[in-house]
């Protein structure tokens, strides 16, 4: 299979500007095909901006959305990831990221790990989404696509790649935080996601394809560093931090075959065992702390 | 068990010290907070800053990083001593303004201070404390830089360090006034290093902090003990989520732990909105959430 180039559209939204956005989404899917793009990724809310609060029903779309479906039809023949407010038939409002294919949403994904802690409080403006599935794709790889804080529980990527994704595709907003001296980039944040992104890449044997905002919303700034990893583990690009563009990279899909027959992990998995394991140990996490005696 | 040293910021002549778990990645800091100016200012549709200048170093700090932000012409610094202030304030805060070569005004607010004691403050006014003609020293300083910002069209950008924040040592409505606050995550200690890092002159970074109310007196001689003591406690306290317990235990005084708390805890409501008696279903601040600037609303 021929390589593939891989757009990171590195933006900073405009807060709650939905039209500017769509106009930036328009400008750079049109710089990401000229440039021959065949995969062209924007970060999490990038059509809408992060700390929305009570802006997030105001900015929200249906999935039929005609400015969705006009994205889409622009975005023909290339694979675009695109995330926004998802308005669901019963007004659930939802943090998605939507797969933009042959002229129409192949695939959504509904964050499910909504961080309410620290400086997080999405809980309390968003619904959570239910559903981890890896998706097909034009490309002809399999996707595991999923959004910033879906990527803190090791549920997600171990989902994803033994539902066959063979890229895993992280959209993010993550605030820049913890300038301590002394780490690599000089923020913790940084740190912290650089370590996932290997982890990931090199436990599940595949590509991770991580892409995250800059800008300013409010207080909190978002460090970019946009990056895609082998499935080895190794770095094959990184954008800078803080920077605002289109950046570009190239993965050999031959990578792939040759990683997973050295390094046979997906193989192994037991994905029957954790199960069991799994249904254990939620149904004791679900006991009655009294009356059954509870989890240790 | 005894406290953790604390090292030199240069192995030469010391200009400060930085307890080691307080150094911060100066690139870092730098381009996080003049990319938040920048921003501060795009999304409120302005692009310039007022700035009061005092000679001190937090200001001169945010003097340097709002210059880099929006480029020294777009930066008025406005100098404002009462005449109890130091006049080598006055030349620190020129030399800074030089060196960043943006525009400088003065504007002396002894006679408003003055005449405000003398017309509206009846006769005890006329030996008030020290802490009422430090309020209203602050309170003077806001009102000008508010009138200026009116006049430059111009943010005026908050000088406000975290360490005096959290201690409580400001006065609400009159230094801790600001359309937005740069550096009011970093402890002084992390204010001086970056403040060597752009450049900032180094009698400023050396000299005693003030608040300049009268000659002589000092930040660290009214509070009682070292800013590089504070920020480690703070630090400890507020960042790492440790208890009054687990910092004596590291061998810490006490005492000095524990005044430092009280000085928090009493502070809390100068670091907060006033709360608004909620009777109405949408009430600013508790269920009506929204970005400091919308756009208007595109339902109807």
């Amino acid at each position: 299979m021929a390589s593939l180039r891989v757009a990171l559209a590195q933006i900073a939204p405009r807060l709650g500007a939905l039209d500017d956005n769509l106009a930036r989404h328009h400008e750079l899917m049109g710089a990401a095909r000229a440039a021959s793009a065949d995969l062209l990724v924007f970060p999490e809310l990038g059509l809408t901006g992060y700390l929305l609060q009570d802006l997030n029903a105001e900015v929200a779309m249906r999935a039929d959305d005609p400015r969705l479906l006009e994205l889409a039809r622009a975005a023909a023949g290339m694979s675009v990831v695109v995330s926004f407010v998802e308005e669901s038939d019963d007004h659930r409002l939802f943090i998605a990221a939507a797969l933009l294919e042959a002229g129409g949403i192949r695939h959504i994904h509904r964050k499910v790990f909504l961080p309410t802690y620290g400086l997080f409080d999405e809980r309390r403006f968003f619904a959570a989404g239910s559903v981890i599935r890896a998706t097909d794709s034009a490309l002809g790889l399999r996707l595991g696509i999923s959004v910033c804080e879906d990527a803190w529980h090791l549920a997600t990527p171990q989902l994803l790649a033994l539902d066959g994704a063979q890229v895993l595709i992280n959209v993010s907003s993550s605030p820049g935080r913890d300038i301590a001296a002394g780490s690599p980039e000089g923020l913790g944040t940084a740190t912290s996601w650089r370590t996932l992104n290997r982890t990931y890449a090199q436990l599940t044997t595949s590509y991770v394809i991580f892409v995250n905002r800059v800008g300013v919303d409010e207080s909190i700034s978002f460090w970019g560093g946009s990056e895609v990893v082998g499935p080895s583990g190794a770095t094959v690009y990184q954008a800078p931090l803080h920077e605002d563009g289109l950046f570009f990279a190239t993965i050999d899909p031959g990578e792939l075959r040759r990683e997973r027959i050295a390094n046979p992990l997906l193989r192994d998995e037991r994905p029957e065992m954790v199960l069991r394991q799994l249904d254990r140990i939620a149904r004791a996490r679900a006991s009655d702390p009294v009356e059954d005696g509870g989890p240790s | 068990m005894s406290a953790p040293e604390v090292v030199p910021a240069q192995p030469i002549e010391p200009a400060f010290e930085l307890p080691p778990e307080l150094a911060i990645d100066t690139q870092s800091a730098r381009r996080i907070i003049v990319g938040f100016i920048r921003a501060q200012l795009q999304q409120a549709g302005f692009e310039r800053l007022v700035l009061g200048l005092s000679g001190g170093i937090d200001s001169a700090l945010v003097a340097y990083l709002a210059a880099e932000a929006v480029g020294a012409p777009n930066l008025l610094c406005v100098m404002m001593p009462y005449r109890t202030s130091s006049p080598e304030s006055q030349g620190d805060a020129e030399t800074v303004a030089a060196d960043i070569g943006c525009p400088l005004e003065l504007v002396d607010i002894s006679p408003m201070v003055d005449a405000y004691f003398e017309v509206a403050g009846g006769p005890a006014a006329l030996d008030a404390s020290s802490l009422r003609r430090g309020n209203l020293m602050a309170r003077t300083r806001m009102m000008v830089l508010y009138d200026r910002s009116v006049t430059w069209r111009g943010l005026v950008i908050g000088t406000g360090n975290k360490t005096e924040t959290l201690i409580g040592y400001t006065t609400l409505f009159g230094d801790s006034a600001c359309a937005f606050a740069p550096i009011a995550d970093l402890y002084k200690s992390q204010v001086r290093q970056l403040s060597v890092a752009l450049g900032v002159p180094d009698a400023v970074v050396r000299k005693a902090p003030s608040a300049d109310l009268w000659p002589g007196q000092t930040d660290e001689t009214e509070v009682g003990f070292s800013y590089a003591t504070i920020d480690r406690i703070l630090f400890r306290l507020v960042d790492g989520r440790r208890s009054i317990e687990e910092l004596v235990e590291e061998g810490f005084e006490r005492e000095m732990v524990e005044r430092v708390d009280r000085l928090v805890a009493v502070s809390e409501f100068k670091r907060q909105m006033p709360p608004i008696a909620k009777v109405g279903p949408r009430t600013a601040g508790i269920d009506y959430l929204y970005p400091r600037r919308r756009p208007r609303s595109t339902r109807g």
